[in-house]
């Protein structure tokens, strides 16, 4: 074997020893200029760090270090901005690189959380990552002075050059790099006042974009180890099942086949030479699965179940205001109408893998995964070895969403690669296994109720919500006495659950009642981007849509009646509905939307039409949004419109059913993704007010689908109430 | 063994199922791993190579069915150094989110651009039918309308 091998012409230099495959930290990105000389592996030894998250090299290359992950959202650019910032670097200096779960564990977690959702890479790290940056700026300062000898109040620092004011000395970062490895870290670390910032708020180009144009880019699902074979993997399709048995003498004489063998209760692999081999293989095995739980499952089925729990007797409450009985008692008008969330996949282009090589000291894993420590964790169970003999190489991710948070791709790798020892394995799951294979955004159905004076004034509005819990599924550790905050995203009352503090209603209303009764199918559930304030936008904001046209009320002054204790939400309101011209009498029909999620404040403004046939067009969506601070705004302006793109995705034709505990739907042919004619133009307008720190990734896909519902019912005349939109008639024949 | 043009070279590669898509070839093969499975079906578009200029998805396309005169180009031999008008427009625009779709985007792009030099928004719709679940549809739209005015 080699002493190294080069899995990319940068960054991914990998030491073989006895023990198999060793690996440093992997150089993630290359400098903002996009040059790819300056690699952060190949520079700057043997410096030391100056701290965890800083290392600068001779020739001042700055590296930044990323605990979480990337995985197109921009977080690591975002992150980088941060530690920038208070660095007092030179921006187009800066490379990043990404410490394993392994190390952060051996440094007592100096890096923090790993894991990666919940739009909160950069709203949860921000403050430590910033004093990061600004305890390195101030030990390499430090470092100066004291080769000067002078005082450090008598120096200053800008794009990575040390100056002393006196006599006009300079010395650069990469000069006292080393000597600053040394320098007592400062107990007391200030930040910049917001209004000093210099790189936080600019909209600089990503650190990641050269590669992604070239191909050069490595994901998960391309790395290549000297000495490795591939697997192809079949789980039981159908809910709860397991293998009974399988027979693999067809596949064994086929070309490059080593090995056919189970894996845990549920899946069978092939390892072949490369993973075409093995997938054909894999077809030719002849599996039987056994029934469980859940192997008969139906969603036809099940839509009883849910309609069961809309009136139900029993129910968890989120969020009670007033006396809802009495205002629906003495309405003048009562609105009632229902609506549904059918089950989502994550679809992440690039399909689940992982490549782990197993020896009886040691377990490694290449993968993309949004959670490395839990990647690592998973890793070391599956293995049988102390955690400490275990590591986890994260790469960018080809997509997320949620999905990857979870690790069962990775213990399916480790538990082949268990059986080959010293023999790096790469498992690389088909489509159609990731639309099986889903922890898939729950269903849910919801009775709203609404309750309206003589004067059209709304007195109280009831929402009940009737299905899957994600918390029930997937941790029900979290659960509050058997109740799930999180399926009230976006409709709580302030104080009900610190966890979801970010996930508050923003309206104020007379009286009110949310509650949910908590239907579970056998489907694992997963959380997905935007999670549950998805559909509970739709139910919320379609039904204040429907309140305010019952009430003869124009939708923009009807909520905005109701968020006067929320100017930050009517203000992104106002300002998608003045950007798109609300009340524009161009043709075009308008259906707004606005709610408050992963604590950032968000509106759109949705511009359609539907011809007389039934055909609809989503010409422009406006969006505004206020995540309070914005770290940077063009890659928010992505951020928006790519949500836009995978909300309306759903909205418009996804649906994961299920027949006999499996999937209908096997690939993109019949789980539709957006495509570029269905895409709207999309007019963003980032309105950070400050004081606050909200997410990005996530929020905004929630306004979208009910802002094109409520368009395309002031087009039409009709409600569509149940999802998704696709086959359904928009007019009326 | 068959001979294959690719990225301008002629290699050879060991071909023991003609059925075996164009896709794996390039990737298992000779190691070009630009290209990427999205699907399998020619549904996402992220494995669109050009075959003698023209976009192509490669996930479907089998071997066998190749000659060995066709000039094959994958995301790799687009350009020697990223400088395609396509990959400017899109390191312009900062349009790659995961990235991973990328390169059948850019491909599909430049297929595009290779038949129609100056795409009207119903060329692009009828033409570019590639996935993107990050979302970068948007930006691509307007990338493709900056790519046509760039000079290689």
């Amino acid at each position: 074997m080699a002493d190294t091998i080069n899995l990319s012409r940068r960054g991914f230099i990998i030491g073989t020893g006895a023990t198999g495959l060793t690996i440093g930290i992997l150089a993630a990105c290359s400098p903002g200029t996009g040059d790819s000389e300056g690699d952060a592996a190949a520079t700057g030894e043997p410096n030391p760090e100056v701290n965890a998250w800083v290392h600068i090299g001779d020739d001042d290359v700055v590296t930044i270090r990323i605990a979480r992950s990337e995985m197109g959202q921009g977080t690591l650019t975002g992150l980088a901005q941060l530690v920038a910032e208070e660095l007092e670097c030179d921006w187009d200096k800066v490379v990043t690189e990404y410490p394993t779960p392994g190390e952060n564990l051996k440094r007592d977690r100096v890096w923090r959380d790993f894991s990666t959702g919940g739009s909160r890479g950069i709203r949860n790290s921000q403050d430590y990552v910033r004093e990061g940056g600004a305890a390195a700026r101030m030990m390499l300062v430090q470092a100066a002075a004291n080769r000067w000898d002078v005082p450090v109040g008598e120096c200053s620092v800008e794009k990575g050059v040390i100056t002393h004011g006196p006599s006009g000395n300079e010395l650069r970062y990469g000069e006292v790099a080393e000597d600053a490895a040394s320098v007592e870290p400062p107990a007391n670390v200030p930040l910049k006042d917001p209004s000093e910032w210099k790189i936080i708020g600019q909209p600089v180009k990503r650190l990641d974009t050269a590669d992604k144009v070239t191909g050069k880019q490595l994901y998960g699902a391309d790395i290549q180890l000297d000495g490795m074979v591939n697997a192809a993997i079949k789980a039981a399709p159908m809910r709860g099942g397991t293998v009974r048995s399988f027979d693999a003498s067809s596949a064994e004489g086929m070309p490059g086949v080593q090995k056919a063998m189970q894996v845990g209760d549920t899946a069978v692999a092939v390892v072949a030479d490369k993973w075409w081999n093995a997938q054909k293989a894999l077809d030719a095995v002849q599996i039987e699965w056994a029934p469980g739980e859940g192997s008969d499952f139906s969603s036809a089925a099940f839509e009883a179940d849910l309609d069961e729990g809309l009136t139900a007797e029993e129910a968890y409450v989120g969020n009670q205001v007033g006396d809802v009985d009495a205002a629906f008692e003495n309405a003048a008008q009562v609105i009632e109408a229902s609506y549904n969330a059918p089950h989502q996949n994550h679809a992440c282009m690039e399909p689940m893998n992982a490549t782990a090589v197993w020896t009886e000291e040691k377990c490694e894993v290449w993968c993309p995964t949004q959670n490395g420590e839990a990647a690592l964790a998973a890793t070391a169970e599956a293995a049988g070895l102390p955690i400490e003999q275990c590591d986890v190489y994260k790469l960018l991710l080809g997509g997320g969403f949620g999905r990857r948070g979870m690790s069962d791709y990775v213990t399916q790798a480790v538990t082949i690669a268990k059986e080959m020892p010293g023999t790096p394995v790469k498992l690389l799951w088909t489509r159609e296994e990731d639309m099986e294979q889903g922890f898939y955004h729950p269903t849910t159905k919801a009775r709203c109720q609404g309750a309206l004076d003589a004067d059209g004034k709304l007195t109280g509005i009831k929402i009940r919500l009737s299905g899957q819990s994600i918390l029930a599924g997937l941790m029900p550790q979290a659960l509050t006495d058997g109740m799930d905050p999180y399926a009230f995203q976006g409709l709580l009352p302030s104080g009900f659950d610190e966890r979801a503090e970010d996930q508050t209603l923003k309206y104020t209303y007379p009286a009110a009642l949310f509650d949910h009764a908590m239907r579970n199918p056998p489907v694992r559930p997963g959380f997905w981007r935007g999670v549950n304030a998805n559909q509970n936008a739709i139910y919320l904001e379609c039904f204040m849509d429907e309140l305010a046209h019952a009430a003869g009320r124009d939708p923009l002054e009807f909520r905005l009646e109701y968020m006067t204790d929320s100017p930050k939400l009517a203000a992104v309101l106002e300002a998608a509905a003045e950007k798109s011209g609300w009340g524009n009498d161009d043709g075009k029909a308008r259906g707004l939307c606005a709610f408050y999620s992963f604590g950032s404040y968000t509106a759109a403004c949705a511009e359609v039409t539907v011809s007389d046939e039934g055909e609809l067009k989503i010409h422009r969506i406006v969006a505004a949004t206020d995540p309070g601070y914005g770290v940077n705004p063009q890659q928010i302006d992505a951020q928006v419109a790519g949500s836009f793109v995978y909300g309306l995705s759903a909205a418009l034709y996804g649906e994961i059913t299920f027949e006999n505990g499996e999937t209908v739907q096997k690939n993109f042919d019949s789980y539709p993704s957006m495509r570029l004619a269905a895409m709207p133009e999309v007019e963003t307008i980032v309105m950070p007010s400050g004081g606050f720190w909200g997410g990005v990734g996530e929020p905004t896909i929630a306004v979208a689908a009910p802002a094109v519902l409520n368009a395309i019912y002031a087009a039409t005349g009709k409600r569509i109430r149940k999802l998704p939109i696709k086959d359904q008639p928009l007019r009326d024949a | 063994m068959a001979e294959l043009k690719v990225n301008g070279k002629t290699v050879t590669v060991e071909v023991e199922d003609e059925t075996k898509p164009l896709l794996w070839v390039i990737r298992e093969e000779l190691g070009l791993t630009g290209t990427k499975y999205g699907c399998g079906i020619a549904q996402c578009g992220t494995c669109t190579v050009h075959i003698d200029g023209q976009p192509v998805r490669s996930c479907t396309y089998p071997v066998g069915a190749l000659s060995g005169a066709e000039e094959i180009t994958t995301i790799e031999g687009l350009s020697e150094d990223g400088s395609h008008p396509v990959q400017q427009a899109w390191v312009e625009m900062d349009i790659p989110q995961c990235g991973y779709c990328q390169p059948g985007m850019i491909m599909a792009v430049a297929g595009l651009l290779n038949n129609t030099p100056d795409p009207t928004d119903e060329d692009i719709d009828q033409q570019v039918t590639n996935i993107c679940r990050c979302g970068t549809l948007a930006r691509v739209r307007k990338g493709i309308h900056l790519a046509k005015t760039k000079k290689a």
